[in-house]
């Protein structure tokens, strides 16, 4: 019993910050119709600022949470600027976004090698605050619990974004109908370019945590990553925030219930959740529409 | 016919060429691991090229039949035996996994990466150590056999050159082509659109595994990463787009190019190659999205 209550609460810590991780992909796919497959490759980049500014500086990881947002939304509208609009006269644009993607991810991952060395940094856990932290009479580490309030802050202020202000109302319109926000004047390119860089910002900022939850942060780990952003994103449903965090809060409960029970299996995980979530629930356990892309 | 006979030449050349090559050339190896690519990127092509399919997880078929050929040979079949139950495993995780060709697009793509991974993970568990050996790779030295395992491959090669030619030349393939365009149209006039897909899938794994059973063989010491690498699906893809995809030479001419590019700036830095081939698929996507073989057919010229 004690080990079943500590695998479901660590599950929602890790759920929590797993939403962290998806919801940026989400956001880009909901509003640019685009799979940034080089999603886990930017969150291995906000994981080795975190990691230099405190082995090079000395500043708490914490730090490099507003850099990257700053950073990574600059980043994000240099790289839509020189992309997104030639994909857009692409024939099939989301087949086309994809491979690029793909192509960008494989290149930053080849970068990231030759600047940093091809072995995994991690470190340590007194970096982010000394302690542990106990919640219903079980303790986890601190840094579990600053990457879960994370997860829930982003999201939480993702949704006052989008449901609340002006700019947000205008992001939404655009991931209801690209053609109609075009039609009713909403400058879709500049809305875009924002989402995309609000997308790349907070997987720099789930990359902060990436040395204490996801075991260290190494240049190749971007392909694993990606494809756990996409698996929670997809259980939950393609577009809709809430849903990341259903996926995001699923996702960990399996993962930590996989870790307590049968954990040779547990990296198995994530692939065989997606596919199984993608065969049998197609759009997702929250969603309405069937997938088009 | 003459499209018939542009084929038959084209074919003729390139078998030729790896034919001869060895007699002039010292390094087998790497004529080996040219010739694997040029037939994995066209078994790619049977799948991409002709239905729109883009397997992200295509070593997932590699690694399964290399596996199967190796696991039958160390139970003590002929390797030539051995490479058709290589296929023939390939041909049966394909089959299992039809249901993934409901999914289009991305979606599709991500899961077959996913299939691919999670073959990898099973394959490497310490938990299958007694069947599969687990982390700790196979050893095939008794069955080592260069010269063969170099012939198996050409005929591997030739089969599936065949198996492109039939696509680009019979209706059968003509009809997979305007399922990718328009399946609800292809229905339409009588195409069997699941039938003709599926067909595409399992021919494309068939062509897989048999080539990772030669190349195992070839190998003859591997580990669960050398044949579940990614690497190697990335490889496919990238000689498939750069020569131009649902074209009989397109794949091969890009395998050709870019493995010899590959092999003569050295292997000593892979990391300069995945950064090259991540921009190259980044240029092509966004300046020649139908590759180099579409340079020729814009001007109306037919290239096999």
């Amino acid at each position: 019993m004690f080990l079943l209550e500590y695998a479901v609460l660590a599950g929602i810590l890790y759920g929590l910050y797993f939403s962290l991780i998806g919801i940026g992909l989400n956001l880009t796919f909901g509003v640019l119709k685009i799979v940034n497959l080089a999603h886990g490759d930017f969150l291995m980049l906000g994981g080795f600022l975190a990691y230099f500014l405190y082995s090079a500086l000395g500043l708490s990881p914490l730090w490099a949470v507003p850099i990257n947002l700053v950073l990574f939304v600059a980043l994000g509208g240099l790289l839509y600027a020189l992309l997104i609009p030639r994909l857009r006269q692409s024939r099939d644009p989301e087949m086309a976004s994809f491979i690029l993607f793909f192509g960008l991810s494989q290149a930053i991952e080849a970068l990231a090698i030759l600047a940093f060395g091809n072995n995994q940094r991690s470190l340590p856990a007194a970096a982010i605050g000394p302690g542990t932290i106990s919640l219903f009479g079980q303790v986890f580490p601190l840094s579990w619990a600053a990457a879960g309030a994370a997860g829930l802050l982003s999201v939480l202020l993702l949704y006052l974004y989008l449901y609340h202000t002006r700019l947000g109302q205008a992001t939404r319109a655009v991931m209801a109908s690209r053609e109609e926000a075009v039609a009713s004047g909403l400058s879709v390119g500049r809305i875009s370019a924002l989402a995309f860089g609000i997308g790349l910002a907070l997987a720099a900022i789930a990359g902060v945590f990436a040395p204490y939850l996801l075991g260290g942060i190494s240049p190749n780990m971007g392909v694993a990553v990606t494809t756990t952003s996409f698996t929670v994103i997809v259980i939950g449903a393609l577009g809709n925030p809430v849903g990341t965090v259903v996926g995001g809060l699923i996702y960990g409960l399996a993962l930590m219930l996989m870790e307590t029970y049968a954990s040779s299996w547990a990296t198995l995980l994530p692939y065989l959740l997606l596919v199984i979530t993608l065969l049998i629930w197609p759009s997702g356990l929250l969603g309405r529409r069937l997938r088009s892309a | 016919m003459p499209k018939l006979r542009g084929h038959a030449w084209a074919i003729a050349v390139l078998l030729a060429a790896f034919a001869l090559a060895p007699s002039f050339y010292g390094n087998h190896s790497v004529l080996f691991s040219m010739a694997a690519f040029v037939a994995l990127a066209e078994g790619l092509n049977v799948l991409y090229g002709f239905t729109g399919y883009l397997p992200f997880g295509y070593v997932g078929f590699f690694g399964t039949g290399a596996y199967g050929a190796s696991l039958a040979i160390l139970a003590g079949t002929p390797p030539l035996l051995a490479l058709l139950v290589g296929a023939a495993a390939s041909v049966v995780l394909a089959a299992l996994l039809t249901p993934l060709l409901r999914l289009s697009g991305a979606y599709f793509s991500i899961a077959s990466l996913a299939t691919a991974e999670a073959m990898r993970l099973i394959v490497s568990n310490p938990a299958l150590t007694p069947l599969t050996k687990g982390p700790y790779g196979l050893n095939l030295q008794a069955a080592f056999h260069p010269h063969q395992s170099y012939w198996a491959m050409l005929v591997i090669l030739a089969l599936t050159l065949a198996l492109v030619s039939y696509l680009r030349l019979s209706p059968f393939g003509l009809a997979l082509q305007a399922v990718r365009e328009d399946p609800v149209s292809a229905a339409m006039a009588g195409v069997p659109v699941v039938y003709a897909r599926s067909a595409a899938w399992l021919l494309s794994a068939a062509v897989a595994g048999s080539v990772g059973g030669a190349f195992a063989w070839h190998l003859s010491v591997f580990y669960p990463q050398t044949v579940f690498s990614l690497s190697t699906s990335i490889f496919a893809i990238v000689f498939t787009l750069f020569g131009g995809a649902a074209t009989l030479l397109g794949p091969a001419t890009g395998a050709v190019l870019l493995y010899a590019l590959y092999t003569a700036v050295g292997l000593s830095a892979p990391q300069y190659f995945q950064l090259i081939y991540g921009l190259l698929i980044v240029g092509l996507v966004l300046f020649l999205p139908y590759g180099l073989t579409s340079l020729l057919q814009r001007r109306g010229i037919h290239v096999p």
